[in-house]
Parts: structure tokens; sequence; C-alpha cells
């Protein structure tokens, strides 16, 4: 009986193998091997050397990897705290504005499909030191010159902006998509309610946008853990990855160095692991903040305050 | 005036600013790849756009193999996109409409796969793919990423809705096969599914940076941003030659984003909000 069922639903098997089939060899194996090679010294080439659990503890006696860890978390911040507050006043304003929006929408998905190469690049030449737009600006209006990619902060408000430009404009579609969604009778209910329009945004958009703004955290999260191309571009240096000090190296860029450069394999391989088990972390912290159970308390009550009030006017409505 | 008209302008205000900061970059991109490099470097900066592009286009061709590596970047872009596209929504169209032993399960594994990072089995693929010989080759760009976990779920999220269950009965009755109902009632319906599909995978495989900078390793095959890169690291000083590189890097993708780009983000936005 089971088997003949199987045997009836080959064709959806096959169907749905070749993802399966290229998983198992360049996404399950390549897991697990690289358990195997994190527990080994290996440049790539000669014997692997069995070395136990030497690399991770290297690795958390590092100061370096230590380092690129903070320059990770500051970039992440630098971007992402300003990337999603623009985003939300940019989807606002998108919300209540009826013309021009495809020509809006447009102009601000652009730079997300830019390549982060080229992006890179022209930033570099707004940044840099001495012949940079910004610094020429900033002569212009009085203000001193400053070493944008020499200094360490320089160098991660530099990477930051580029993340931050690039990706604004994504996050404010999809906060439009969920302002979208938000029906109108709610509003309608606030403003009956004489609510200002600073406590409808507090009390009614944010709460409701709850899902989506767990969404853009989350994948803003991923993203910034991973930030690898700017930093190995900003600079134009192949030795010299994160820039002066290594004020820009990431945690991506420092597994590429560990692995591609200096040729240990093991060490990028626990690297890789670390950084793994960073998102784990960070996306249930996420889940927690935006999406725990409290929060979801606080929404199901605004939800039946609103509902409430709807019914309350349907009332009064019907007695006019 | 109104408040309301008031508030109106405000917004419109607010937007120009915005779309003004979002497309600077390239008119400063643009003003970089017409003059010449002591033009940018002089002070006050030129900020109009100057005459030297062409004569800028053409050193980075002198310097770099640009249009062999724009080729190859082609030919995996839009290798990966066609492979994607069938494998992807072959497989879609089987989990949507379909009931078989494990389907829930092997669905729940393809969910699974999303929280994997690339960059955890970075050094293991590239072992994998030395062993294997293809490192330096274009099938290491194509092959493993020729089917996706995000693309199925995409389609399959698709598929449920737009096919419908009658078409499929109808084909089955008329004696058509698994293949050939996908062909017939799938295909035809998904076909709004595929042009999102097909412009996010072939966007992402055209501006790709990492994974091919560690598996093409021929310097007489390099992709489109890595070449990029390259120029950079050699020519960078030359900061109008490097913009003209940059420029006619990103001028193609522009075009294919703008041929779709407006159902391209409604879809993508409709689809961030069933996450």
């Amino acid at each position: 009986m089971a088997v003949n069922r199987i045997r009836q639903a080959l064709p959806q098997y096959a169907a749905i193998s070749p993802f399966f089939i290229l998983f198992a060899i360049f996404g399950a194996f390549p897991v697990l091997f690289s358990i195997w090679i994190s527990f080994h010294s290996w440049d790539g080439i000669g014997p692997m050397q069995w070395v136990g659990l030497e690399q991770y503890h290297y690795l958390v006696t590092d100061p370096k990897f230590w380092q690129t860890i903070g320059n990770t978390m500051i970039i992440w911040v630098l971007s992402t705290v300003p990337m999603l507050l623009l985003a939300l006043v940019i989807a606002n304003a998108l919300h209540n504005a009826t013309r021009f929006r495809t020509f809006y929408r447009i102009a601000y998905f652009v730079p997300n499909v830019t390549s982060v190469v080229a992006v890179t690049l022209v930033f570099g030449s707004i940044f840099s030191n001495n012949f940079g737009l910004l610094n020429a600006f900033l002569q212009s209006i009085g203000l001193g010159k400053v070493e944008w990619l020499t200094q360490p902060w320089g160098i991660k408000i530099a990477i930051a902006t580029i993340v931050t430009w690039r990706w604004v404009g994504y996050n404010a579609i999809i906060f439009l998509a969920g302002l979208q969604a938000i029906s109108a009778d709610v509003y309608e209910a606030a403003k009956v309610d004489g609510a200002s329009s600073r406590q409808t945004f507090w009390r009614i958009t944010v709460p409701m946008l709850r899902p989506v703004i767990l969404f853009t955290a989350v994948t803003s999260t991923i993203g910034g853990l991973q930030i690898f191309t700017e930093s190995r571009v900003l600079f134009g240096d192949t030795s010299n990855i994160g820039g002066p000090g290594d004020a820009g190296m990431t945690i991506v860029s420092y597994l590429y160095q560990s692995a591609f450069i200096k040729n240990q394999f093991g060490y990028g391989a626990a690297i890789g692991w670390a950084l793994f088990v960073l998102i784990v972390l960070f996306s249930i912290i996420n889940w927690r903040l935006i999406g725990g159970n409290d929060d979801e308390r606080v929404t199901s009550r605004a939800r039946r305050r609103a509902e409430r009030r709807i019914k309350q006017q349907k009332e009064t409505a019907d007695v006019r | 005036m109104s408040v309301e008209r008031i508030r109106t302008i405000t917004g419109h205000v607010v937007l120009m600013l915005g779309v003004a900061v979002s497309l600077f970059p390239f008119y400063w991109m643009v003003v970089m790849a017409s003059n010449t490099t002591p033009d940018i470097f002089a002070y006050p900066p030129k900020l109009v756009i100057g005459s030297h592009l062409f004569e800028n286009m053409g050193k980075v061709l002198d310097n770099v193999d640009f249009f062999g590596s724009m080729l190859l970047t082609l030919v995996a872009a839009l290798s990966v996109t066609v492979l994607v596209l069938f494998f992807d929504s072959l497989a879609a169209f089987a989990f949507a409409k379909y009931e078989f032993p494990g389907r829930n399960v092997l669905f729940g594994l393809l969910l699974a796969t999303f929280m994997i990072p690339a960059q955890l089995s970075l050094v293991p693929q590239f072992v994998t793919l030395a062993q294997f010989g293809w490192i330096g080759s274009l099938k290491a760009l194509i092959i493993p990423g020729a089917a996706n976990a995000f693309g199925i779920f995409w389609m399959r999220q698709y598929a449920k809705g737009a096919i419908p269950d009658e078409l499929i009965s109808a084909a089955k009755v008329d004696g058509a096969g698994f293949f050939r109902q996908y062909l017939t009632v799938g295909l035809p319906v998904l076909r709004p599914g595929l042009a999102f599909l097909g412009i996010f995978t072939f966007i992402n495989v055209w501006n790709d940076y990492l994974w091919p900078l560690i598996v093409m390793t021929d310097p007489n095959r390099l992709t489109l941003q890595v070449a990029l890169d390259q120029l950079n690291g050699i020519y960078g000083t030359d900061y109008s030659m490097v913009m003209a590189g940059a420029l006619m890097s990103v001028i193609p993708l522009i075009g294919v984003f703008l041929i779709g780009a407006r159902s391209f983000i409604a879809d993508l936005a409709a689809g961030a909000m069933k996450f």
C-alpha cells in the first residue's frame, strides 16, 4: 500500500530531487565537513593534522577575532538603527503620497540592486581623505578635513553609510507593504477618539507593524553579521582587507583572510561556526525583543481596543 | 492653504530629498567617469558632467578584459537563472499541488536550510569543488546555485494560490503525466512569479562578489565584480578610469531591473509580508 503510494509519487520525488541532491553535495556535506576541518590544522594542500578543539581554544583567546566581532557590531548598529528609522519615515511619507508613487519606489529601490563593489568604489571616493567630496564640502563650510579612511571611527562610519544607503529603500518598501495592510477602519476609530498623530503612530502603526519590523530586523541582523564586500573593496588593497589597524575588518573578512589568504583552513572553518552561533543567537534575541510574548500581549490588546471602538462607532451610527 | 495640503507638500519635500540622496551617488559616478582624474582631485572639485567619458571607458578596455568578464558574468547569470527557474518551479509545483508521502517533512527540511549562513560552509565548499576540479571553471559559479530553497519556497506560495486544482484534474483526465501537467497547466500560470524570481536571481548572480572571488582563480577568467575590484586595486589612483569601469558594470544591470521594476518591487513587498 505505502510502497504503491510512493511508486505513484515518483514523478513528484523526481521534481523535488534537484534541490535536495545539490543541497546534499554543496550544503549538507560541506557543513558536516567543516566540523571535521575545524578540528584540524590544514593549509588546504598538505596533510590534515588533528588538533582537537585547539582552533576553538585559539579563537576565543584571539584578540583579533574579538576585534572583528566588535567592528561588525559597531558597523551593524551604525547602519541598522538609522536605516530602519529612515525607512519608517520614508514608508510613512510614501503611504500618504498619492502622486509619483511608482517613481519614488523605483528611485528608492535602485541602490539595492546596484553592485556593492561599484557602490563601494563611489563611496570610497566620497569619503577619500585628501580628494573626497565630503572633505571638500566640510572645507567649504569652514570645517577641517576628517581622515575618514584612516580613523577607526571614520572607517566604520563610511562602511555603515554604504550599508544604510543600499538598504533604506528596500526596508521602506517592506514597511510600506506593512502600512498598506493596516485597515483604514482602525485609523478612523483613532481619529474619532481624538488621538493625536503621534499617539496614532506609536499606539497603532508601530504595534501593528510588529511582524514586518521583525522581518526587517531579522534580515538586517543576518545581513549585518555577514558584511564583507564593503570592507574588502573600500581600501583597494588586497593585502590590507580591513583598512588601517584592521578597524574595518568584519567577521567574514577575518574568515576570508584566515582561510583564503593565510591558508589556515581549520581556523577559517572554526570562524564559520562562530559566525553561525552568533547569527542564531541574534535571531533569538530579535525574536524575543520584537516578537516576544509581552509584545504579543500589547499588540493584541491594541487590536482588541481598536475592534471595540469600531463596534461602538457602528452602534452609535446605527442609533443615529 | 489647508493643513492637509501643507502636509502633502511636506511629504513630497521629504521624499524628494530622499530621492536626491538615493540617486546622487549615481550622478557622482557619472561625473567622475566623465572628467579627468586631476579635475576630480582639484579643490573645489568639478561637480558637473565632463566630456572625457569615452576616453575613460577606452582606458578601461585597454587595461582589463572588460567584455570578456562581462560575457563570463552574463553566461553565469543567465545559466543560473534558467536552471533556478526550471528546478525551483518544478519542485514548487510538486510541493504545492500534490500529496505524496513525506511531503511536509521534506518541505520542513527545505525551510530549515534557510538557517545556514553561506559563509559557514565557504571553506569546505571550496575544498569540495577543488576535489571536483571545478576551481576556475564556470561550473563552480553555476552548478552549486542551480536550485535554491528561497526560490522553491517563493514559487510554492505563488503556485498554491494561482493554480486551480480543477485545471490539474482536467489535465489528468486527458491522460497527461506529471511533467506534462507542469508544462501545460503549471508554467503558464506561474509566469508572473517566474518573472520576479528570474530578475531576483539574475541580479544576485551578477552582483555576487565573495564566491567568485574565491573560486574564479584564473586571472583571465574573472567575473565583472572581481575584475572591477582588481581594476581598482591596480589603478586605484586613476579615479576617472575606475569610475568608468564601475559605470559600465552597473548600466546593464539597472537596465534589467528597470524593465520589470514595477512588478518586481510589488512582488518583493508581497513576499516579505508572507513570512
